[in-house]
């Protein structure tokens, strides 16, 4: 097989040696595991070809950006193929009078942004992870960001998808308008994290910039009164384009490693952006101000000027490098609950940290009760790495508990698939493992992710690990 | 498929007598395309629904899940109708959050009255859709219809954050949550939406609520000829003016609103001039925010060289917006047979409009158009004859197909006389994803049991 696919791609675009497979064991999340196989495709026709190669050798495929994921989507659990978008990155038609651009899997997220900012649009979806994720990689885990709040997640903003399916048929769903008729396909493929089909080829949709944009800092002696303003906020029907929160342990982390300007002795800080027309933008920072101040601000400081809001916003983006510096690893958890809850939800963080003896920080999408809890631990610890993982599953159950979900941004992948039962019943699973099999029959495609593997047919979710003829495993 | 014969006995021992109705004055109220149902059900909870359903898996029935069957024309004719499953039984709030702006309701649940409950809270649902009076947020969701308040606030895809429904087989699934924010598990609410009750009984809808703004505006543009009324419009977009809908009236459609508005003794607002194409824009926020767009509206018209415009009094606004919100309705009346097409465009608009026209007269038949926000045409073509109407509705929608799929969107039918639907449905265009369609239809309902032929292309 490994002889086939280098015929097929070329020596260079097929990675089999061991020191080069263990590159690619990680992504952003906690777990690990090691591909038998890397390659690059560069064209739709590879990727069938590829798809087609490793159904004759019974090898799954698993599909990869610039592995930035947080639930262990682009790993290959199971082994087998790694397809990597690395070389598909093309951003291939920019259609400013219709806002879309069709774009290749393997494109950085920011560069779209960047290749239409001159023309006023923007590709509104912005993990964190911007400046490396890709969209393929957003495509298939529904990525989010902080200004979801006011402008969805990343299937509100794809049209269209080309595909290639586990048997190497090449599809295409939705339009570039967008619209569906029928079946919205392209709404069930966005999100489905690479166990349907693998996406080559994307039409985004762009938003139009702003006309202003206003940031503003709002600075609390605790985190509760933060929580509260969030809750005050929401209620209020004031919708800012993000509403971030930062509890002050983590803000501290930041300010040591950024300098963003985050006040050090606070309890907790919102990081509050509004956009829209010039009049609605002045209205809703006054209100956002009285709001704030009613729930105990001490302080609600206004970015003077642009350099000024990106220091802010590198603050919030570059916190999890910042808190690499203080620990040899942590572990972004993602959680939602219903923003009602907020202070419920942060406290119940809080206890379960103590249970397990972790300090727990908190660096989140406040706006839409989008959680992030972050445990700092060491992995070389075995009994505190089992810790972690266990009061991660507590917040996730305290979650659930709340009224909210498993997860807001990042995905099931192999990090949560174990806990959707919290979710959803036998018959949930069945239909959804119906759809998985019209689509991905033999789970040739990313297999272990997204159900249970006890659920139903869980030996054939993850086959028992295949030799991949001429590698030295 | 089974007997029917005797089915109304049969399906008693299953839900209880007083919920299975089949007296004949009462099915022909059910009919969908001419096609009376054997007969009705009305089902209180989900629990019946599931009964139901598997009822019709076990006798290989076909079942049509209804709300205010105001809709239930959209779509192709049934193959095969048995079932009327009434969901206006199930009409519960199950669940409200006023703080975290999330909604859970039963499918039967009249949107009117939703209206009503959220405006106590200063909330609302974006969910224009015609036939407000009586929809029901199942009906609305599984017809897929547009909302005229798209322009701002998307359409159901952006706002449904979760879903309950029977399958193919009865059992009660759900998708999607009670939080604005989730990526759990495969996007199935997606799938429900315009899925026109061929996937499964809906039988609860979640929904992300929004809050009432402080006040609403309106502005109508008037133009001479269609040509500058799309280039006003395209001012507006290019401008990226927060407006909550946009549409580009024909001097057809005009005279239509007018006719109506006359007929009903109701004022016609100012603007809204015979023979002109007419441009509307509704807008919302506070008080200063209404100013300046209307202040902006204006300078945009007269710079596009408007004959007239005009910021809109409210009593003005809230009748024009509420004809556009119910064009669906009065378009398919507007004659003694319409053809009403709806085409969504991703490219130059004038062009699209003028090839349609160009076909609609050399049909020799009447033809009216209303241009919607996000580039979505509501194309009607107007006879006195139902039989007239029949060859031209094929030939007009074999040309709109053609043209919307290459211009990066799509055609499909809303109303059409029966029998020019059933010739519709003969021509058959091929979908490129029919197949990927076909297997999406055959997860949610592997007996086949609801309505087959409803979705184009024979799903």
């Amino acid at each position: 097989m490994v002889h086939e696919m280098k015929s097929l791609l070329g020596p260079a675009n097929v990675l089999d040696k061991t020191e080069d497979l263990m590159l690619y064991e990680f992504d952003g999340s906690v777990e690990k595991a090691r591909p038998d196989l890397v390659v690059f495709p560069r064209t739709t026709e590879e990727v069938s070809r590829i798809v087609r190669l490793s159904g004759k050798y019974d090898v799954p495929v698993v599909g990869r950006g610039a592995g930035t994921g947080l639930s262990g989507g682009a790993l290959a659990r199971g082994g087998g193929v790694m397809l990597v978008f690395a070389r598909m990155n093309k951003i291939l038609e920019i259609d400013v009078e219709q806002r879309r651009a069709v774009v290749q899997p393997g494109a950085v997220n920011a560069d779209i942004t960047r290749a239409v900012e001159s023309a006023g649009l923007f590709f509104a979806p912005d993990p964190s992870s911007a400046k490396a994720c890709t969209i393929g990689g957003n495509v298939a885990e529904n990525a989010g960001g902080p200004h979801t709040l006011a402008y969805g997640v990343t299937t509100n903003h794809v049209a269209a998808l080309e595909m290639v399916l586990p048997d190497g048929e090449v599809v295409r769903v939705g339009s570039k308008h967008g619209d569906a008729v029928g079946y919205d396909l392209c709404g069930l493929f966005v999100g489905s994290e690479g166990t349907l089909a693998l996406v080559t080829e994307i039409t985004v949709k762009l938003a139009r910039k702003a006309e202003a944009v206003q940031t503003l800092l709002a600075i609390f002696a605790t985190i509760e009164e933060a929580s509260q303003a969030v809750v005050e906020i929401t209620a209020r029907g004031i919708t800012p384009a993000a509403c971030e929160m930062l509890d002050g342990w983590t803000l501290r982390v930041v300010e040591d490693y950024i300098h963003a300007g985050f006040p050090r002795d606070s309890g907790a800080v919102l990081l509050i952006e509004l956009e829209g027309l010039r009049e609605a933008v002045e209205e809703q920072a006054v209100a956002i101000e009285d709001v704030c101040r009613k729930c105990n601000a001490r302080e609600v400081r206004l970015a003077k000027d642009e350099r000024e809001r990106d220091l802010l916003w590198k603050g919030r983006k570059n916190a999890f490098g910042a808190l690499g510096r203080i620990a040899p690893s942590n572990y972004v958890l993602d959680g939602v609950i219903p923003r009602s809850k907020l202070p419920q939800a942060l406290q119940r963080i809080q206890d379960i940290g103590k249970k397990f003896g972790f300090h727990i920080g908190n660096i989140f999408h406040a706006g839409d009760g989008n959680l992030h809890p972050i445990v700092l631990y060491d992995p070389r610890d075995q009994g505190q790495f089992n810790r972690a993982i266990a009061a991660s599953h507590d917040i996730i159950r305290a979650c659930v508990e709340l009224g909210g979900a498993l997860t807001g941004e990042h995905g099931v992948g192999m990090e949560k698939n174990e806990l959707m039962t919290l979710l959803f019943s036998d018959a949930d699973f069945a239909l959804m493992l119906r759809l998985h099999d019209a689509f991905n029959p033999d789970s040739s495609l990313n297999p272990g992710k997204i159900f249970p593997l006890s659920k139903g047919c869980g030996e054939i979710r993850i086959k028992k690990k295949k030799e991949v003829a001429g590698t030295k495993a | 498929m089974s007997e029917t014969a005797n089915l109304a006995v049969r399906l008693t021992g299953t839900i209880g007598k007083h919920k299975v109705v089949s007296a004949p004055e009462e099915l022909v109220t059910y009919e969908v395309e001419g096609l009376p149902p054997a007969v009705i059900v009305q089902p209180a909870t989900a629990a019946e629904v599931v009964e139901v359903v598997k009822f019709a898996v076990a006798e290989k029935l076909a079942v049509l899940p209804l709300g205010s069957r105001s809709k239930c024309e959209i779509g192709m004719a049934p193959a095969r109708y048995d079932i009327a499953v009434d969901m206006t039984g199930l009409h519960e709030i199950a669940h409200y959050d006023a703080g975290d702006l999330t909604l859970s309701i039963d499918a039967g649940m009249p949107l009117r009255e939703l209206e009503t409950f959220l405006r106590q809270h200063g909330q609302f649902l974006p969910l224009a859709v015609p036939c407000f009076e009586s929809t029901t947020a199942g009906g609305a969701i599984a017809s897929g219809i547009d909302s005229a308040l798209r322009q701002q606030y998307g359409t159901a895809r952006d706002f449904v954050i979760g879903a309950e429904f029977v399958d193919g087989l009865g059992q009660l699934c759900k998708t999607g949550g009670r939080v604005v924010k989730n990526v759990t598990g495969y996007d199935l609410q997606k799938l429900l939406i315009g899925s026109l009750g061929t996937l499964g009984v809906i039988t609860r809808v979640n929904f992300r609520t929004f809050p009432l703004p402080a006040m609403y505006g309106g502005h109508v543009a008037t133009f001479g000829k269609g040509t500058a009324a799309l280039e006003y419009r395209e001012m507006l977009e290019k401008a990226g003016m927060p407006l909550t809908n946009l549409e580009v009236i024909s001097p057809e459609v005009v005279k239509m609103i007018r006719a109506i508005l006359q007929q009903a003794q109701e004022n016609v607002p100012p603007g809204l001039e015979a023979g002109s194409w007419c441009v509307y824009s509704a807008f919302e926020g506070t008080e200063r925010v209404v100013k300046r767009v209307s202040g902006e509206l204006e300078k945009f018209a007269r710079g596009a060289g408007a004959q007239n415009c005009q910021v809109l009094e409210t009593s003005a606004d809230e009748v024009l917006g509420g004809m556009l919100r119910e064009a669906f309705e009065w378009l398919r009346w507007a004659a003694p047979a319409t053809l009403v097409l709806r085409l969504a465009v991703c490219a130059k608009l004038g062009e699209a409009i003028d090839e349609l026209q160009r076909a609609a007269e050399k049909l020799a038949v009447r033809s009216a158009l209303l241009l919607r926000s996000a580039g979505i045409i509501y194309f009607t073509l107007l006879s006195d004859n139902e039989m007239e109407m029949v060859a031209p509705a094929k030939e007009i929608y074999s040309t709109a197909t053609i043209l919307a799929n290459s211009h990066g969107g799509h055609a499909a039918v809303l109303h059409a006389p029966i029998e020019a639907k059933r010739r519709i449905t003969e021509t058959r265009l091929e979908r490129r994803d029919a197949s990927l369609q076909q297997r999406v239809k055959k997860v949610f309902d592997p007996e086949g049991i609801f309505v087959p032929g409803r979705v184009a292309g024979g799903i």
